[in-house]
């Protein structure tokens, strides 16, 4: 299915997203990993960092509802796979960004900014095998 | 007022996000999809995202606090480990199948979608598998 290319959005939604991780810093100190932040929900080991990351995800799902509010339209959101990809591939996102301590939000817009060396490793190695795994569903295996 | 800051950090970063097409898992996948229906416009998302946070940091960092106290607390680690590159890959893996990340899934949750529902719910089982994982490998060690 082809999608518009859409560089002045993407790149404007790109500023807004890394404004939110400097003002995360600025008021909080902390970096803006979206593993990080669920993680500790989940695991919540202590109640002062539960607040913070509840109150950020409430804003972060907000957000579809205000430009909706605004603009009168959705985000755009089309799944082009099935249920089970859906469920296999989170399995495997949750696994692996936990295991790696990051994923695109923590390593690629947080980390390749103070650039850590970690980060830089870790934002091309994720990249290629998503590169990898999308090249050999669509065009060897054919679905 | 640090929780309503957490909140608009939050609703800020999840404006960008649905703004720049990553809560897509269809442009996502075609992003990594260069060998057919590429769509180039997820490199703008990343590009804007990181020259704000590069620069914005910076002058947060001039800062002896943050706002709200506390200290600025960013990663040390220079480790590049199995870990690291292994959980990065997978995680890559991951991304590649669901064509959802976790830091575009959960603004998405705001659209109502049930298959954003979905994949948030297997990334936390993901988190539990390598908990277990990890429970057993310091388990086998103390024994």
């Amino acid at each position: 299915m082809e999608t518009l290319f859409t560089p002045f959005a993407s790149f404007g939604g790109g500023l807004l997203i890394g404004l939110g991780a400097v003002l995360l810093m600025l008021g909080l100190g902390r970096i803006l990993g979206a593993t990080g932040i669920m993680s500790g929900l989940v695991f919540a080991e202590n109640g002062d960092e539960f607040g913070w990351r509840a109150a950020m995800v409430v804003g972060m799902i907000v957000a579809p509802g205000l430009i909706f509010w605004v603009t009168g339209a959705m985000p755009e959101l089309s799944v082009p796979v099935s249920p089970a990809m859906i469920v296999i591939g989170g399995v495997i996102v949750g696994f692996g960004a936990s295991l790696g301590s990051g994923c695109t939000s923590g390593h690629g817009v947080c980390g390749l900014s103070r650039l850590s060396v970690r980060s830089i490793v870790a934002v091309p190695t994720f990249m290629l095998t998503a590169a990898i795994t999308v090249y050999l569903i669509r065009h060897v295996f054919g679905a | 007022m640090k929780l309503i800051f957490a909140l608009f950090t939050g609703l800020v970063f999840g404006t960008g996000i649905a703004i720049s097409g990553m809560m897509n898992p269809a442009k996502v996948l075609n992003f990594f999809d260069v060998l057919g229906t590429w769509d180039p416009s997820l490199a703008f998302v990343m590009g804007g995202a990181v020259v704000i946070t590069f620069i914005g940091y910076r002058l947060v960092w001039r800062r002896d606090a943050p706002l709200f106290g506390g200290r600025f607390q960013v990663p040390t680690s220079n480790a590049i480990d199995a870990r690291l590159i292994g959980g990065s890959a997978i995680f890559g893996i991951g991304w590649g199948i669901a064509g959802f990340c976790p830091g575009a899934a959960i603004p998405a949750l705001g659209t109502g979608r049930w298959e954003v529902l979905l994949f948030l719910v297997a990334v936390t089982a993901g988190f539990y598998v390598r908990r277990l994982i990890a429970a057993i490998q310091t388990g086998a060690k103390a024994a």
